[in-house]
This record gives C-alpha cells, structure tokens and sequence, in this order.
C-alpha cells in the first residue's frame, strides 16, 4: 500500500512538472504583464512542432530539439509580440482574450494545413524509454527525466527573475511601468524579452509533453485548461506558486482517479474550488 | 398585366423545370462529417476514402453524375448534425446522406432522413443502436459489439484467458465495448475482475493503470477513442511492466493503428486486438487499395475510417447500379439489403433484415515482421453480425 501510495505521488508529480513547464511561461506573462494570453498553448505546439520536424526530417537527436524548440518558439513569440499582442497591453481584458482566442484558432488552421490532422508520434532514444527500479518501486525513465527539467527550469527561472540585473529590471518595469521608464529602463524591450522567454518556455513544454500526451493541431486548445488551473491556483506571477500550484493539480490528478476512479478527473475542479475559496488570489497570488 | 403575370409565371415555371431536369442528371450527397475539431482527422480519412472511391470509379454511376456537398459538425454534437442534414435536405436538396464518424452525428441526422424520406449511408458511427433509429439507414462501417463480443469469446476459448480487468474510456462506444467484451468472455467462462472507465479526454492514465497493476489480473482489456490516447496507455502500461507475456494486452484495434505503434515502438510487441480492418492483411484488393490510399495522401495510410468511407461509397454507387439510377430512400435500401461484395477489408454484406453490416472480424497480434512492427491476423472469424440487432 505505501508503494502504491509513493507511485502514485511519483505519477502525479511528474505529470504536474509537465503542466508546470507548459504553464509557468503564461503565469509570468500574465503576473508581470497584465496581459492576458490564451495563445500560450499555440507557443506550446510550436515547440512541439519543431521538436518533430527536427527529428524527422532532419535526424536531430530528441535532446537537442528541445533548445531548438524553445529558441523557435520564442523568436516566433518575439515577432507576434512586436507586430500585434504589443498593441494590445494596454486594451480591455475583453480584447485580449478575444484576440488571443482568436490567434489559437489561426494557429490550429495554420497546424492543420502544414502538417495535417494527425498525431504525430516521435520515437525516444532507449534510454529515455521503459522504467528502472528504485527501492522496489518502478519509476517510469521519462518521468524522471521530466522532474529532473522541471527542477532545472524553477532554479533558473528563480534565480534569474531574483539575483539577476535583467530579473531586477522586469520586476521594476512590473512594479511601475513609469518610474521604470524614467529611471531609464526600456520598458518595452524588457516586455519582449519576458513575453519571448514565456513563449519559449511553453515551446520547451509542448515538445516534452509530446510523449505523455501527443501532439495534433488541437494542442493550443488541449492544454489551456489545465494550464489556466495552474496559474489560478499558483498565483499570478509567482514562479514558486505555479511550482506548487502545477504539484498539486498533477498530484491531486493522479491520486483522484487512483483512489476514487468514479469521480477522479473532477476532482481537480473541486481542489481549484476549494483552493479560491480559501485564497481567492492563489496560492502565492500577492495582487 | 395579366398577361405580363402569366409570361413570369411560365417563365418561372420553365426555370424550375429547368433545374430539376439537372437536378435528375447529378446525384447529391450531403456528407455529415467533423471536419473541424477534435476528430477533425477521423473526418479527414474518411473523406480520403470516399474520394479515392470517386476518383478510381468515375464521378457518374448509373447516368448520374456525383456531387458531394460538404457539411461540418465540428464534433460530436447530435444537433448540428441535425441542421446540417435539415440544410442539405431542404435547401441544397440531396438525394442522399451520407458520412458519420461519431454516433452522436447519425442519431442526430436519423431524424431528417426518416422524415424527407432519403437514403442514408452510415460510414463510420459504431454504436449499434444507430441502424434502428431510421429504416433508410444503411451501415457499411462496424459496430463495437460485433468485434468485442466475438473478441471476449475467443479470448476465453481459445486464448485460455480466464480472467481480465477492462478499462474503457467513460462514453457510450467505450460502455458498449466494456459491455459486451463482458458477456462474451463470461459466457465463455471467464472472469472479470474489476472494470475502470477513463475520462474521454484523458491526458494522463498512470492512476489507472496501477489500478490494474494493483488487481494484477491475467489480462487487461483497453478500449480507448484513437488519437493521442492508444500511445500514452500503451505506454503507461509498459512503464509498470503490464506487459505481454507477463500480463496479456487485448483492446480494439484502435490501440495499435500506425500511429500508435510508430510511437509506442518495441513496447507495442505482443498486443492482441480485434478489428474489422488490417491494413497488412495480405489481399490483392487490400494491397491496391492501400497503395492507391498512400499514393493520393502523401504517403499517409488508410485506417478504419477511410474503409468506412470507400465501402460506403461502393455501396452508394452498386445500389444505384441496380435501381438504375433511382435514389428513392425505397429503392436505394431495397437494393443495399443483401449486398454482397468483396472490400479491402474482406468479404462483407449488408444484412437484410438490420441494413447492418456483417463481415470477418480479424484478431491481430503485434509482431515484427521484416523489420517492422504489425499487426499480424492469428485468427479470423468469418460473418459476424452485431449481436445485439434484435435483443432489445
């Protein structure tokens, strides 16, 4: 009982380490910006797209696609920011989760016409494949893997919003955008910058979530549930609420369906419930 | 003025009588797909087959000429099937309707066809209610009862399984399979030790398949929707070693359609599945119509629906054939009732009584071949009809 206990929180957090890659990006974006962006998935199946195509077509092995699919996404995010979302900042809410809906559906039309309705599978390398056995449990290789990413990006992301003089220059444009710019920061730059590691973030999420979940045109509009989730539980910006927001939907999933399978997949919603009701800003939520 | 009132009155008279003379020559069929959405790409291969079917046959039958008119449901969604069918019958005025890759679709439109008295060709849904629900349908596709029930026989007689856990995604085709996979493997004299059901839009299956793990029962029986999921459970499965030959996989045939066997790789050896298609069957037909499928997709292989969708489209032009071109729901379905033909698929016909299909449902077992991860037929069951038609 208590190894089926452990596997199930291995399961859950690993699957919540997907979800907290996929979504720390919007969490960001959305906490520092104010800007409210429902396409964060369509940046997500880009990745995801360049993880397939790189590996297909031109035999790229699967772990060098994933910089490749951040630094894709991301350049591509950079120019949608630029030409159109920037635009935007400073419109109603209303707009820009119409406009933002609206590029989902670009997005999918676009996905559908290159490369079709199908999944589109990827093969693995074999030491990513299959599970090991720790202390008598059987862990699933890839899952490990995940959490071990995860892990990384939190430290990073932390460490460079906190201890690094680009992460003190998005929090002060954040903070107040005016006495930012008269001090003499460039605010703008800063916002692309921030929206392109975001977008770049999903990109790296939707090309790992390949494996556990596929990837099809309808990946933008897949995963915005679950990523909207995360970031209302977590907090608006706050990297460490989105961690442990991410935990515990991936946890409260897993162990939902294991212990009480009739009712598992709503527990989630019932955990969000609950959670806002408690802390209407989120776990971590300041504003 | 009166006069001037009778010429526009003729010449109205002479223009409607102008287009059903053309309307006499060109054969409509309104095709109800979702092809936008999440099932966008069963709705894809499905049209692929029906039109391979016009482009190997000719766009005329019987001195007719075809002319598809396209309508989106955008999912499983009874009403928009409904209006959908509503439109083509009352205002693009089809002579047939045809399409339906989900239940939801058929029900919805069954309606409409009963109602303008229309032929309607079923070429994918596989609930087996959906040929009761109007006399003008006709089923050139499956249903989930005529694979599963044959499928939990012979895996208690003849597979030795004595018992199994099932693990069913939580709709009606996945109830319909856990049901009857049940009655014919304990009417074999099988056990089955618990059943689960799977959200529809699951994205991750580890709980449940500890679940199974937890039973550890002999074998597990999966019904998954295709897409992403047969993937993601195949694997699932495999990370807890539940693992042919240790514990035997046995699910529908969408479990291990190319897709999922290109991603499931190695793990997919030894998974047994039945299924009405197999697209290695070694068959001429089966081996033109697969070559001619790939050649006008890119390459991409044909699946189950785009054998409902070819079938349906032979049935559609073998029918007319034989009334001569008349479309009339009496005709059309009096022709369809006891056809016989051989398809890709295998020798299959219309069951007269039902308008369901009858056909062989082949079990499959994935094994290399050349290299290759396939699904090869260890069994065939010849003529099986739904076995449900006529117990309720």
């Amino acid at each position: 009982m208590i190894g089926n206990i452990a596997i199930v929180l291995f399961d859950g957090f690993a699957f919540g380490m997907l979800l907290f890659v996929l979504s720390v990006g919007l969490s960001v974006t959305l906490g520092l910006m104010n800007f409210i962006n429902l396409a964060h998935g369509a940046f997500g199946m880009i990745g995801g797209y360049v993880t397939v195509l790189a590996m297909r077509q031109f035999g790229v092995p699967f772990l060098l696609t994933l910089p490749a699919a951040f630094l894709i996404a991301a350049l591509v995010s950079v120019f949608f920011e630029r030409t159109l979302f920037r635009r935007l900042y400073r419109a109603g809410e209303l707009n820009q989760v119409l406009f933002t809906i609206g590029l989902v559906f670009v997005a999918t039309a676009v996905a559908t016409y290159f490369f079709g309705t199908g999944q589109q599978p990827i093969v693995l390398p074999s030491w990513l494949r299959g599970s090991v056995e720790i202390a008598g449990l059987r862990l699933g290789v890839y899952r490990i893997f995940l959490i071990a990413i995860a892990l990384v990006i939190v430290a990073l992301v932390y460490f460079g919003l906190e201890q690094t003089r680009m992460g003190a220059q998005i929090r002060a444009s954040v903070d107040n955008q005016r006495v930012a710019q008269g001090l003499g920061l460039d605010v703008e730059r800063i916002f692309a910058v921030t929206f392109a590691l975001g977008s770049g973030l999903a990109g790296l999420g939707g090309a790992l979530a390949i494996e556990i979940v596929g990837l099809d045109p309808s990946f933008g509009f897949h995963f915005l549930v679950y990523v909207l989730i995360v970031v209302a539980v977590g907090g608006l910006g706050s990297v460490a609420g989105s961690f442990v927001g991410a935990a515990l939907l991936g946890i409260g999933d897993v162990a939902g369906k294991y212990f009480v399978p009739e009712i598992g997949s709503f527990l989630i919603y019932l955990l969000l419930v609950g959670i806002l009701l408690v802390r209407p800003l989120g776990l971590f939520g300041k504003r | 003025m009166v006069k001037r009132i009778t010429a526009a009155l003729a010449l109205g008279l002479a223009m409607g009588w102008a287009t059903t003379a053309t309307a006499q020559e060109t054969l409509k069929i309104g095709v109800i797909l979702p092809y936008s959405g999440p099932f966008a790409d069963a709705a894809n291969q499905l049209q692929a087959g029906i039109d391979l079917y016009i482009a190997e046959h000719g766009g005329e039958v019987a001195g007719r000429k075809i002319e598809l008119i396209k309508k989106d449901t955008g999912g499983p969604a009874a009403d928009a099937a409904q209006r959908a069918a509503q439109e083509l019958v009352v205002r693009d005025q089809v002579d047939i309707l045809a399409g339906f890759a989900l239940t939801p679709e058929a029900l919805g439109a069954a309606p409409v066809a009963t109602e303008a008295n229309v032929p309607m060709v079923v070429m994918n849904a596989a609930t087996s209610i959906v040929t009761e629900r109007s006399p003008n349908i006709v089923r050139t596709s499956v249903t989930i009862p005529q694979l599963n029930y044959a499928f939990g026989k012979w895996a208690a007689e003849e597979a030795g399984v004595k018992q199994a856990y099932t693990l069913v995604a939580d709709y009606g085709p996945g109830h319909d399979a856990e049901a009857s996979f049940a009655k014919g493997f304990t009417e074999a004299g099988g056990e089955i030790l618990g059943s689960d059901r799977t959200p529809v839009a699951n994205p991750d299956f580890s709980a449940y398949v500890q679940r199974v793990r937890d039973a550890n029962p002999e074998a597990v029986y999966i019904f998954v929707p295709g897409g992403a999921q047969p993937a993601a459970i195949g694997k699932a499965l495999v990370d807890r070693g539940l693992a042919p030959p240790d514990v035997k996989i046995l699910a529908q045939g969408e479990l291990t359609h190319p897709e999922a066997l290109e991603s499931m790789g190695e793990t997919a050896r030894g998974v047994i599945t039945t299924f009405h298609y197999t697209l290695e069957r070694d068959d001429p037909l089966n081996k033109a119509y697969v070559d001619g499928y790939m050649a006008a997709n890119n390459g991409r292989k044909p699946d189950l629906f785009s054998i409902g969708g070819y079938d349906g489209m032979h049935l559609i032009y073998e029918a007319l054939k034989a009334t001569n071109g008349d479309s009339s729901a009496e005709a059309f379905v009096e022709a369809a009732k006891g056809m016989a033909w051989d398809s890709p698929r295998g020798p299959v016909m219309i069951d007269p009584e039902t308008r369901d299909i009858v056909q062989t449902v082949y079990i499959r077992e994935v094994q290399e071949v050349d290299g290759e991860l396939q699904n090869v037929i260890i069994h065939s069951i010849p003529e099986v009809k739904d076995p449900l038609h006529g117990a309720n």
